[in-house]
């Protein structure tokens, strides 16, 4: 009788875990060993390895990953700080992550018009005397959009980080004769680093495999990852190419996880 | 140290600016004359009236409206019976494999996730069209209404379930009427979770969606390819009020989940300090 109703239980979580996780991610790596006319073979992933083609795509899709994450870090982590220090500060967190609700597209979307040759931006820069500018469709553009969208993801984990904080490690370190300064670099950053590292992860791993964007705003000049996965399997249906693609992905995003996983301090924080 | 502070102030409401300018931005050309994002030449409110009338976008509205109840419903149900099954896994090794087994679809970018359906699906030579996208929106969905209800069971003190059972609860007793009340909070968290993950999905619906079948995201998709057009701008504005009010919702219920709680432990603590 027990065991029956413990077997009821499972059943529905246990198939979703076999049919939703366990046999895409397998059927995805099967794929991957097909040509595009369904025979085995490792072409796939040989004609991955030896086109520069490939192999420059996959190097430009992880450079532009770099930006991004870095320019919403750059953004982000003032932000935080500054933020934490305010009265209402759960508030205003509350206010920068509202954004994140709103449907991607619709955000997307704004920029287009946005960034249009006589956008609103544009019309700005002429009233300043910049004169008008091509800014929809360049490389500017696909970064500035994309960390708009990731900044809220970034904030929201070294927010939580710096909250942590126990104000009386900043009383310390003061004490002991530290500056301002001294004080950040020595006890908030290091102290922050987790919230970093999962904001990176938050960030990065995304900004790998966005493909509407670089078509929306990016003009198609910037083929991520994602951008090269969506083409093959919708465009050219080069399923077999799109899985390898999708395997080195997934590969991707185990080596960012683990060179961004937490560390156990030794003797540290003990709990 | 004044102008210092006054500087901090003025970058964050730089920032703030940032964040909603775009925003502002859509809603305001909703009531444009024109028909383009960069002149506003008068105010009305013809592409809402557009927007109401054309009836391919309010099926499609309707549509995307369905899906996300219905996976974010059946999300829930399959989420919470897994959570309770990992919490009463006996070895924390187990628990902790099935986890991180439950977590593959939250790390997995969207675009792995939507190929790797679209092969499953097409290999069970599944059409694509409302179905597919329905059981997509439930399997990403699942594992975040897991990470949601599964902390308020952890939280749920052991002895509460032993005194049920002492008192003579049957375990469908001790389920329904101690077990799931308690962690109520944490399964309407886990709904709503789900729900705004299905309306806010592009990348998946997109590769299993097929021809005859879209979503809102799809459509503005395809629209936004096309260039600008002011009827999606009065779109974003309608949008933009739902995603406000549910947020507001979500944390008015939350408010009301989390007194109710506060409310019951002062009952209960009430007659032990008599």
């Amino acid at each position: 009788m027990e065991m029956q109703k413990k077997s009821f239980f499972m059943v529905p979580y246990l198939a979703w875990i076999a049919l939703f996780v366990v046999a895409p991610m397998a059927l995805i790596l099967y794929q991957s060993l097909f040509d595009i006319t369904g025979h085995f073979t490792f072409s796939n992933y040989t004609s991955y390895l030896e086109s520069t083609t490939y192999l420059k795509m996959t190097f430009n899709s992880i450079w532009y990953a770099f930006l991004i994450t870095f320019f919403t870090l750059l953004i982000s982590y003032p932000t935080a700080y500054l933020l934490n220090r305010l009265k209402n500060k759960r508030l205003w967190l509350l206010l920068i992550i509202l954004p994140t609700w709103i449907n991607l597209l619709l955000k997307t979307y704004a920029f287009i018009g946005l960034f249009s040759q006589n956008g609103s931006v544009n019309d700005f820069l002429r009233f300043v005397g910049a004169g008008s500018h091509q800014i929809l469709f360049t490389d500017f553009s696909f970064i500035f959009v994309a960390s708009y969208i990731e900044i809220p993801f970034m904030i929201l984990p070294i927010f939580n980080s710096l909250d942590e904080i126990n104000p009386s490690l900043i009383n310390a370190s003061r004490d002991l004769g530290a500056s301002a300064w001294q004080t950040f670099k020595r006890v908030i950053v290091p102290l922050t680093m987790p919230g970093v590292k999962s904001g990176f992860q938050a960030v990065f791993i995304p900004s790998l495999s966005l493909f509407m964007i670089t078509r929306l705003i990016g003009g198609n000049r910037v083929i991520t990852l994602g951008t090269a996965i969506e083409e093959h399997f919708l465009v050219t249906q080069n399923w077999g190419m799109g899985s390898t693609i999708g395997v080195i992905l997934i590969i991707a995003m185990f080596v960012v996880m683990f060179l961004t996983r937490e560390r156990k301090s030794k003797g540290g924080q003990s709990r | 140290m004044k102008a210092k502070f006054k500087l901090s102030n003025l970058y964050l409401v730089f920032v703030f600016i940032v964040i909603y300018l775009p925003i502002a931005y859509l809603i305001f050309y909703s009531f444009n004359t024109g028909a383009t994002m960069d002149k506003f030449t008068g105010f009305s409110m013809k592409h809402y009236t557009t927007l109401l009338s054309d009836t391919r976008m309010i099926s499609i509205v309707l549509n995307t409206v369905v899906i996300a109840l219905l996976s974010s419903l059946l999300a829930t149900l399959i989420g919470t019976l897994g959570a309770l099954w990992i919490n009463q896994l006996k070895r924390r090794s187990a628990k902790n494999a099935v986890l991180s087994v439950n977590n593959v679809l939250m790390v997995s970018p969207d675009v792995i996730i939507g190929a790797s359906f679209l092969i499953f699906f097409s290999f069970l030579g599944f059409k694509l069209g409302f179905t597919s996208v329905l059981l997509s929106h439930i399997a990403f969905s699942i594992p975040i209404v897991v990470l949601m209800v599964l902390p308020k069971i952890n939280e749920m003190p052991r002895t509460m379930i032993d005194a049920a059972y002492d008192l003579g609860a049957s375990k469908w007793q001790a389920l329904s009427r101690v077990i799931l009340p308690t962690i109520t909070p944490g399964i309407f968290a886990g709904y709503f979770m789900a729900f705004t993950y299905s309306l806010d999905d592009f990348a998946v619906t997109f590769f299993v969606t097929g021809n005859g079948f879209s979503t809102l995201s799809i459509e503005i998709y395809s629209r936004a390819r096309q260039g600008v057009d002011l009827e999606v701008n009065a779109l974003s504005t309608l949008m933009f009020l739902v995603s406000l009010l549910l947020v507001v919702g979500y944390y008015v219920l939350e408010r009301y989940g989390h007194s109710r709680r506060v409310n019951r432990n002062k009952m209960m603590k009430g007659p032990n300090a008599q």
